[in-house]
This record gives C-alpha cells, sequence and structure tokens, in this order.
C-alpha cells in the first residue's frame, strides 16, 4: 500500500487547466523526484496535495485515508508537509520562532524542544544563528531553516519544492546531502527539481512532468539513462 | 516655562490613554491586512460596558477591567468568526479584501446606533467615582491622577502584548500569519482561527482603553468617532502593525494637543497633527516603526 496516491486529477487556476489526469505513488520509505521543465504543474501538484489547490477531479489519499477535501492544516496534522517554493519564511522573526512555529500542529507540538534538538543536530548552523532574523540570512541558510521549519512539525511524507532554486553549485550540494540524510532517517521526501542531475542521483524513483502530464516515470538510475531525459533535461 | 512641562506631562499621559485606543487597530491591521472601521465603535461599547458595570456595581472603576476586557475579547472574536470570516473566505485569493472595510464600517453604524437606540444620545459620566478630579501635586504643576493610572495601564498593556507576541506560541503563529498567510497554512496554523485571536485582542485592548477612559470623559453612543479619526492618524503615525509605534503616535498627537494652545489658538493644534501626518506620509509612508516590508 503506498503512502501516497494520487489517482487521476485534474487541478485548473480558473479556466486555464495545467494538471491533466496525473497519477502518481509515493512508497514508505522512498525519495521520489519530479523533474520537468518551467510550467509542467511541478509547484502546482504540490500545492494540491498540501491543499492550497484543490482538484477538480480525481482523489488524492494518504495513508489510505482521502484527503483532498482537507484544508491545508489537516493535511499538516495528517503528517504532509510541504516546504514552499522560494522558502517563505517568516521573515522578521529569529530562526528559532520560525522553526518553533514549524511544530505548531498538534502533534508535533508536545515534542517542540526535543524536534528542535534534532533539527539542530541535523543542520548545526542554525543554532548557531537561532537568534538572527530570518530575512537577514543568505539564501543557502533561508533554505536550511526552511527544511528545519519542516522537519519542526515531524513530516511522515517530506515535500520540497525546489530546495536549490537560487543558490550557488556548492551550496546545492549542501542541500541535498542534507535531503539524502533526511531520507536515511526514514522520512519519505517527494521533491520537484529542476536540477535533474543531482535530484535522480539521490532519489530512489522519479517522475518527468511535461504540459502537466506525466510522460515518464521509472527507476532514477533507469531515468538518468534515458534518452529522452539525457537531452531535455540533462543538456546532453 | 512650568506650564509648558505641566502640560507636557499631561499631554504624555493623555496621549499614551490615546496609543492604547489605537492598539487594536494596529494588531487587527497587522494580523487581518484589513482596516477596522469599527474600531471606535468597540471602544464605545467597551466604555458603556465599563460604566454600566461600575455604576451598577460601585466598584472602583479599574477593576471593571476584569469583566471588559475578557468580554470584549469574546465580543470581537465572534464578531470577526461570524461577520467577517464568511466575508474573508468568499473572498480567498484577495490579498486586502476592500469589501471587508466596508462591512466593518457597516458594524460601526449598526453598533453606534443600536447603542442610541438603547441608551439614548444623552451624554453620561461617572461623576462620583474614586477618581474623578483627582490632582497629583508636584511644586505648581498638577497632574490628572486618572491619565496617569490611563497611561500605566497603557504601558503595561503594551508590554503584556509584546510578551504574548513574543514568546507564546499563539502569538508566534500570529506573528507568523501576519507576515505570510499560506506559509503559515503549510505550518498547520489555521488563518481564519488566528484572525478571531488577534480581533479578540484587538477588542480587548479597545476595552481596555475603555476603562481607562471611563472615569474622566463623557460616554456617548458617538464617542468612538473621536477615536476612530485619531486611530487611524495614530497608527499611521506609528507604523501601520507596530504596537511600539501606536503607543508613540499617541503621545505626539497628545504632545501637540496640550502643549500647542501655549502657543497658538486651539483649534489650530488640529492642524498640525494633520499636517505632520502628511508629512510623515510624504518621507516616511510606512511610519515612524513601520517595518519596510511587503505586507
Amino acid at each position: 500500500m503506498p503512502l501516497l496516491e494520487v489517482n487521476n486529477i485534474d487541478v485548473s487556476y480558473g479556466d486555464v487547466q495545467v494538471i491533466f489526469d496525473l497519477s502518481l505513488k509515493v512508497e514508505k520509505g522512498e525519495v521520489v523526484s519530479i523533474i520537468g521543465g518551467n510550467g509542467a504543474g511541478k509547484s502546482t501538484l504540490l500545492r494540491t496535495i498540501s491543499g492550497l489547490m484543490s482538484t477538480s477531479t480525481g482523489s488524492i489519499s494518504f495513508a489510505d485515508q482521502p484527503i483532498h477535501n482537507h484544508t491545508p492544516e489537516d493535511i499538516v496534522t495528517c503528517g504532509i508537509i510541504h516546504v514552499p517554493e522560494g522558502r517563505r519564511l517568516f521573515p522578521l522573526m529569529s530562526v528559532k520562532d520560525n522553526l518553533i512555529v514549524g511544530a505548531y500542529n498538534k502533534r508535533a507540538k508536545k515534542d517542540t524542544l526535543l524536534t528542535l534538538k534534532k533539527v539542530y543536530e541535523l543542520l548545526p548552523r542554525l543554532q548557531e544563528r537561532e537568534s538572527q532574523i530570518a530575512m537577514t540570512l543568505s539564501g543557502g541558510e533561508q533554505q536550511m531553516v526552511a527544511i528545519g521549519r519542516g522537519l519542526m512539525a515531524q513530516p511522515h511524507l517530506l515535500m520540497l519544492d525546489e530546495p536549490s532554486l537560487g543558490l550557488a553549485p556548492i551550496l546545492i550540494k549542501d542541500i541535498f546531502e542534507t535531503v539524502r540524510k533526511i531520507a536515511d532517517q526514514g522520512t519519505t521526501v517527494l521533491m520537484v527539481e529542476q536540477d535533474v542531475k543531482h535530484s535522480l542521483s539521490l532519489s530512489d524513483r522519479g517522475y518527468v512532468l511535461e504540459h502537466g502530464r506525466v510522460v515518464m516515470e521509472g527507476k532514477a538510475v533507469d531515468l538518468i539513462d534515458d534518452p529522452h531525459v539525457k537531452e531535455a533535461y540533462l543538456g546532453i | 516655562m512650568l506650564y509648558i512641562i505641566e502640560d507636557s506631562i499631561n499631554g504624555i499621559l493623555m496621549g499614551s490613554i490615546y496609543g492604547l485606543t489605537a492598539m487594536g487597530l494596529t494588531i487587527i491591521f497587522g494580523v487581518l491586512k484589513v482596516v477596522n472601521f469599527a474600531h471606535g465603535s468597540m471602544l464605545m461599547v467597551g466604555m458603556y460596558l465599563a460604566y454600566w458595570t461600575v455604576t451598577l456595581s460601585g466598584i472602583h472603576p479599574y477593576l471593571a477591567i476584569v469583566l471588559v476586557a475578557p468580554a470584549m475579547f469574546f465580543f470581537g472574536y465572534y464578531l470577526q468568526n461570524i461577520v467577517i470570516k464568511p466575508i474573508f473566505i468568499a473572498e480567498k485569493n484577495v490579498r486586502e479584501p476592500l469589501t471587508v472595510i466596508i462591512v466593518t464600517t457597516g458594524i460601526w453604524y449598526i453598533l453606534d446606533n443600536m447603542t442610541l437606540l438603547i441608551f439614548g444620545p444623552q451624554y453620561r459620566s461617572l461623576s462620583d467615582n474614586p477618581l474623578s478630579g483627582q490632582m497629583l501635586e508636584i511644586g505648581q504643576m498638577f497632574i490628572s491622577v486618572p491619565k496617569l493610572y490611563g497611561c500605566i495601564t497603557a504601558l503595561i498593556t503594551a508590554l503584556g502584548i509584546y510578551w504574548f507576541f513574543q514568546k507564546t506560541d499563539m502569538g508566534r503563529a500570529i506573528r507568523a500569519t501576519s507576515m505570510d498567510r499560506e506559509a503559515a497554512s503549510l505550518m498547520g496554523i489555521n488563518q481564519y482561527k488566528i484572525y478571531n485571536v488577534a480581533f479578540g485582542i484587538g477588542a480587548a485592548t479597545a476595552g481596555i482603553a475603555a476603562v481607562t477612559l471611563v472615569p474622566f470623559y463623557n460616554i456617548f453612543p458617538t464617542v468612538g468617532v473621536l477615536f476612530d479619526i485619531k486611530g487611524f492618524i495614530i497608527v499611521v503615525l506609528g507604523g501601520l502593525g507596530s504596537i511600539g509605534g501606536a503607543l508613540v503616535g499617541g503621545i505626539i498627537i497628545g504632545l501637540i494637543e496640550s502643549v500647542g494652545p501655549q502657543f497658538m489658538t486651539a483649534t489650530w493644534t488640529e492642524a498640525i497633527v494633520y499636517g505632520l501626518f502628511l508629512v510623515v506620509l510624504f518621507v516616511k509612508p510606512s511610519g515612524l516603526f513601520g517595518q519596510k516590508h511587503d505586507w
């Protein structure tokens, strides 16, 4: 039984349909990458899973419970945490307060301090910066805070939307290493990325999205070697 | 010279009470991004509540806070939950929904006119309360005791709210929502519940301000209008969303109003207030303490 199951969903912004009959599965413990160009509907897919947008048809279920009619808050309580594109930190709050807000949901709140310790162990840089205002951090540090804030909610499934966006190559490596560590600790990860090479090399499986449809899916190692992926996304 | 010091002190005291009346306005704007035109009316409701509590029970006017502040919290909480929330939900994709402002204007008219209907247009005051007309004599200067109490209450309230926003989970959730609604939802924060609480806190501070005003101020159905306009100026001067800014903005207005008449006709002070308001808008539109942050 897959942890997350998306069945034949259609999603539109007003009259403009962006996702067409899309299905996807994530098994417990997997790292799954969704790759695709700009406007392929990757972020919209994550926004739909986390309840910010609603499906017009189809269903989404998480741990066998239908969630496509839940509010974003209820979905967080179920254990799906979405780290949004562009980090979206609370700019005028300290790093520590940003992290604590991450543990707002009922399930995570009682363990706030314990989880905070774990997050600091995983991302020691954040402890050094804990009283700094989030707005003043560098891009890489902000992304670390965003991921840390997601972890504070004790996710069963962590969804990352372009964690490498706008970062220097050396920081991108850091971010992906962190993602790998999170996955190794047992959290299931669903990741949207434009950096296809890095994201596929740490994933178990991948989906390729084009124009709101899944055009290819398979093991990450197979996708990297696929001629279409190579040509369209890796530029080889 | 002595007059100027005396007037300055009384101006600061009265000004901090102005700041207290505007504090709720700035909190509600900071979180909901909506100018609450019914704020003066909520202050008026608080004043009637305080007036009747003190008149009927005969307790010290400041003890009324124990009843008025929680009662106003629930009033604000349910006003937002029942009347304003449905409009927020209907206008979900609008960043600063104008219709909500129109609804708060409606609430203002309804509250003022219902009060007029129930209690009549006459001015009421707590004439024989232990604070009325009390003066503190320092040398040759006279300081108004009820205003001194009001100033202390304003400071305690501001510190209390500041502490609440910084140190409690609910306070952090409110700040998070005020900075990024969508990111806050992704953290499991129900924004409508946060709006209820923020509106409740705004109404409760209006209630506290009402209690500080009742010992020395007349109570009548349209009393809120005076504080409404002052409140808007104070909040814009201090910076929308800033609690300390509301206090400082209030004190500036209070000082101009009380020291000004030493040098000019009293009616001119109003012109100075509005002139300063315009200058601040031209030079620093985010207000003296406003964060230059895209709401």
